[in-house]
């Protein structure tokens, strides 16, 4: 499987290193080149040498997401640290870009859950982050 | 009619006065704290602090009796999400986007997000009118109906020049609606004869300019 992941923060970057290592081809895009840090943290070897792909540019960009590879994307992960953004570029990648699979991260509780109704698959830290605080206080 | 305008910057902050004093109902959203205190001396109970991309904030402005949203924050992520909300889950008939970077027109489209006005698309064409070494001016795009107007020049040695504008060689679907000579404008029937130096303004489908100018531009400039 081949999986874009725009946004190499904590999470994008954590999600594209176990990818990689279960053996996917894995492409990375984010508008910051110091983020390619973290995709080296740990282990050994460049993110390139253990053979992923890195793209610097803003995923709003047609050419950067192309350059990323987007055409060929089997999974699509939308993990940039802004709700607009990555509800704007999964909705690209799925209805220009046709990929199969498009996840969405989404802060916000009440737009995840609007949105995974139109048909995005949304996650929602903040929903799991909730769920769990009520079930450490057996509120659940 | 009710509008909500979402983003107090320059934009939304003169264009809720504007729509006010007009006598509509406004009521301007704004995200951040500093800007909304400033905007709300002057406009009062009229704007409310909050980001409009989250649903709750659009309910409590009342979007779902609103006949108009307009999202002119400079993030266009931002207005193209609030139109899409409003349009979508709140089933507001009439949404206007701003788009700050041209480039991203092409999203807005996308996501089915129309009209969405660029300022630098608007200005650009204002140039290209002002300057009119560009030959061929952009009056209007109507992008839903599909129509569009546009101001040529006809060059001395252009195929047109001096025809008839029955007999201006022109494609299906366009149509010469007005003539500007030496400053003065009017509709053209069948046998006016167009002259060099005329500007012309056509309405037609869009995707035409292309087969359309070659037959006002001089043969030189061609191609």
């Amino acid at each position: 499987m081949f999986v874009l992941i725009v946004g190499a923060g904590r999470v994008g970057s954590a999600v594209a290193k176990t990818a990689l290592a279960a053996g996917h081809q894995v492409s990375v895009l984010d508008e910051d080149p110091l983020s390619h840090e973290r995709l080296d943290v740990g282990e050994e070897g460049t993110w390139e040498d253990r053979g992923g792909r890195f793209t610097v540019g803003t995923a709003l960009e047609i050419d950067a997401l192309l350059e990323a590879g987007v055409e060929d994307a089997d999974a699509f992960i939308a993990a940039t640290d802004g709700d607009n953004t990555n509800l704007v570029i999964a909705q690209i990648a799925a209805r220009r870009f046709q990929v199969e699979r498009v996840i969405v991260r989404v802060m916000d509780p009440l737009r995840a859950a609007w949105y995974a109704e139109q048909g995005l698959e949304t996650i929602s830290p903040t929903a799991h982050a909730i769920d769990m605080f009520e079930k450490a206080l057996g509120l659940d | 009619m009710y509008v909500i305008v979402v983003g107090g910057g320059k934009v939304g902050w003169n264009l809720a006065r504007e729509l006010m004093d007009k006598g509509e109902e406004v009521t301007l959203i704004e995200s951040d704290r500093r800007r909304y205190l400033v905007i709300e001396q002057e406009l009062e109970h009229a704007v409310q602090y909050g980001d409009a991309t989250e649903l709750w904030v659009l309910d409590r402005a009342g979007v779902q009796r609103a006949d108009l949203v307009i999202a002119v924050t400079g993030d266009d992520e931002d207005n193209m999400l609030v139109c899409q909300v409003a349009k979508e889950k709140y089933l507001v008939d009439r949404i206007i986007a701003r788009v700050n970077n041209p480039r991203n027109l092409q999203h807005f489209k996308l996501l089915g997000i129309q009209p969405a006005v660029s300022a630098t698309d608007l200005i650009l064409r204002l140039i290209e009118h002002e300057v009119p070494r560009y030959g061929l001016v952009h009056l209007l795009a109507l992008e839903e109906e599909r129509l569009e107007i546009i101001e040529l020049e006809v060059a001395v040695d252009s195929p047109a020049a001096g025809r008839q504008v029955q007999n201006v060689e022109l494609p299906d679907g366009c149509l010469i609606i007005s003539v500007l000579r030496g400053g003065d404008g009017f509709v053209p029937k069948a046998d006016t004869v167009i002259e060099g130096g005329d500007e012309v303004l056509l309405v037609l489908d869009p995707g035409l300019e292309e087969a359309i100018t070659p037959q006002f531009a001089s043969p030189v400039r061609r191609g």
